[in-house]
């Protein structure tokens, strides 16, 4: 097989057999699928910034809490698609936004500033609690819920719509990485002076993977009010942006399917544990510096070096 | 009350916070000096001091001042062991990469406070102060041209509060002496200048990198004891110190201690006003995107000179 036949072989497989527990899983666990499936384009976008373009950003909660907020806000007054993409736009401005102030700067800078920023926005959801609810959330009505005549508060209908969204974001990531685009956001972030010095913008191609990295991140978190109907202001707080950042080191950064299988590992391991206790978080914290520690390449990332030298 | 009385009620309990935002981001900032590695749990070791001085006290008994007081000694000490081990275990096999430390760190953040909320409990519990006299406070007036003390209500402080501001103090000189008089401060200069030069000339640079983040640690967890009195201890209170701890750090400039000793004291005492005449939310919203800002238009800080 030729290497293109196998990369399409590889992820289309996975929509498949995505598409196939459709129909055999249990509840439980459908509902689960779903749900990763959503986060896992979340991971996606966040793994255009630090995997391929190696920036560490501690900032994504902020476009995914900016998609979501667009959406839910914004869906009672101009009906279910437009808020989508709303909410898909307000993750990418956001993004070009926070990285027109952001990228001026580098390394460990880079960190803090993103940081800054994304809660600078968690609070200013708390401060406008009058409009967000803050904390406390809100719950958007069955009735704003409906797309194309599609309920999708219906358990079949949002599990088919979340795999539409994560089959959207792995066929538009599939083709970055094999396009000019993302083969320099590469280079970038293999030697930023050397891509500088062969002529590329690095600046200006940062700042697009900014963009596309914000506007998945931002249509994620739309689709996430959309689909199970709630916005919070938890989803824009720090933990909501070290998450990403840990399904994309477990799964495997800089790898096409790393951030999907990333997500499902831990969303089980930490459902698991929180049936044990409620400190569930300690199983993040323990896998962040096992990562680090022994696996920085994560699980794709080893397949990609042992075995599939292929893999995109 | 007039406008002066409230404005001295701000600025000392202002102060209070100075102090011990002082000594967390001293801390902070020395690891970053000498190591060039961003502790993200940082807060986290200020939060293991609070909940170690509430055990030292619950363990010692007798007078609040004598447990106070081994609290003061032993949970920094336990609180430096840890990050030493942490150092030795987790950092020095990550060679100080700044971003895989900091990833590193964020874990380590996780651990500990779910460690600390599955041994310690969810609660918030307080301690009791050594010593806790009112103190009221006198203010002047013109009365018949000439000036009169006199004592207006609500303007009081406690000597605890002022003895925090004093510790905090004496604490700081200790670490300037250190830095500044002593071997092993000559050494840590020496690391932080250059590295690679330091180790040419046979210091053990691995060492002083664990005694350096161990005494960072060590002065959280010091700060910890100092403010748990008055606050209490629990195991989410780390977050707000590492906040602050940052916004100071950056402001002052990277890794340089005197302007991160200006910025916690600006920093306390604005904080101190802002949250007496404002709403502390839009107070924190305003410092963050300052700092932000900060880090992007002057990443030396507002009083560095060295480029970061």
């Amino acid at each position: 097989m030729s290497e293109r036949a196998r990369v399409l072989a590889l992820h289309g497989g996975l929509l498949v057999l995505l598409l196939a527990l459709h129909f055999v899983l249990p509840p439980y666990h459908h509902g689960n699928l779903a749900r990763i499936m959503v986060l896992a384009s979340y991971a996606a976008g966040y793994n255009i910034v630090f995997g391929y373009t190696g920036l560490l950003s501690l900032g994504h909660a902020l476009f995914f809490a900016a998609g979501m907020y667009a959406m839910g806000l914004s869906v009672p007054h101009i009906g279910t698609g437009t808020a989508l993409l709303a909410g898909v736009a307000a993750g990418g401005i956001g993004a070009i936004l926070l990285g027109l102030l952001a990228l001026r700067t580098r390394g460990v800078a880079f960190m803090i500033v993103t940081l800054m920023f994304a809660q600078a926005g968690y609070l200013t959801i708390l401060y406008f609690g009058a409009w967000t609810r803050g904390d406390e959330g809100f719950v958007i009505a069955r009735a704003s819920r409906m797309l194309w005549g599609l309920d999708l508060s219906d358990a079949a209908h949002r599990y088919l719509a979340a795999l539409a969204l994560f089959a959207l974001v792995l066929g538009a990531c599939l083709w970055m990485v094999r396009a000019p685009f993302g083969r320099s956001l590469i280079a970038i972030r293999e030697n930023e002076p050397r891509a500088a010095m062969l002529g590329y913008d690095t600046f200006r191609l940062k700042l697009a993977a900014m963009a596309a990295s914000g506007a998945i991140s931002g249509a994620a978190g739309a689709a996430y009010a959309l689909l199970f109907g709630y916005a919070g202001a938890s989803f824009a707080s720090v933990e909501y942006s070290i998450l990403p950042l840990l399904w994309v080191l477990l799964g495997g950064a800089g790898t096409v399917l790393g951030p999907f299988i990333g997500t499902l590992f831990m969303f089980y391991l930490i459902d698991l544990s929180s049936g044990v206790t409620s400190a569930y978080m300690l199983i993040a914290g323990i896998a962040l510096v096992l990562l680090t520690l022994f696996a920085p390449r994560g699980l794709m990332g080893t397949v990609r070096a042992r075995l599939w030298r292929w893999l995109p | 009350m007039d406008l002066g009385p409230y404005l001295l009620l701000a600025i000392l309990e202002g102060a209070v916070m100075a102090s011990v935002l002082a000594l967390t981001a001293v801390g902070l900032s020395l690891v970053f000096g000498v190591m060039r590695v961003v502790n993200i749990a940082h807060g986290e070791f200020f939060m293991l001091g609070a909940v170690l001085a509430w055990y030292v006290t619950q363990m010692v008994g007798g007078p609040p001042s004598l447990g106070f007081g081994v609290a003061l000694v032993v949970a920094p000490l336990i609180v430096g062991a840890i990050a030493v081990a942490a150092d030795m275990t987790v950092l020095k096999r990550l060679d100080y990469d700044p971003e895989r430390t900091i990833v590193a760190t964020i874990g380590l953040l996780y651990i500990i406070q779910q460690l600390t909320l599955m041994g310690y409990g969810p609660e918030a519990r307080p301690v009791e102060p050594p010593f806790n006299t009112r103190l009221a406070l006198p203010w002047f007036e013109v009365r018949d041209g000439a000036l009169a003390l006199y004592w207006p209500w609500g303007l009081s402080t406690t000597s605890y509060k002022l003895a925090v501001i004093g510790a905090g103090i004496a604490v700081l000189l200790g670490v300037w002496a250190m830095m500044a008089r002593s071997q092993m401060g000559l050494v840590m200069r020496a690391v932080q200048a250059d590295r690679d030069m330091a180790l040419a000339f046979g210091i053990p640079v691995e060492r002083v990198y664990a005694m350096v983040f161990g005494l960072g640690a060590a002065l959280a967890a010091l700060a910890a004891v100092l403010i748990v009195p008055i606050s209490q201890a629990h195991y989410l209170m780390g977050a707000d110190p590492l906040l602050l701890a940052f916004t100071v750090v950056i402001i002052g400039g990277l890794g340089s201690l005197p302007g991160t000793v200006v910025a916690a004291i600006l920093i306390g005492l604005s904080d101190g006003i802002i949250s007496v005449f404002f709403s502390p939310t839009l107070a924190k919203i305003l410092a963050t995107l300052l700092v932000a800002l900060v880090l992007v238009f002057r990443p030396q800080g507002l009083f560095g000179v060295r480029s970061a």
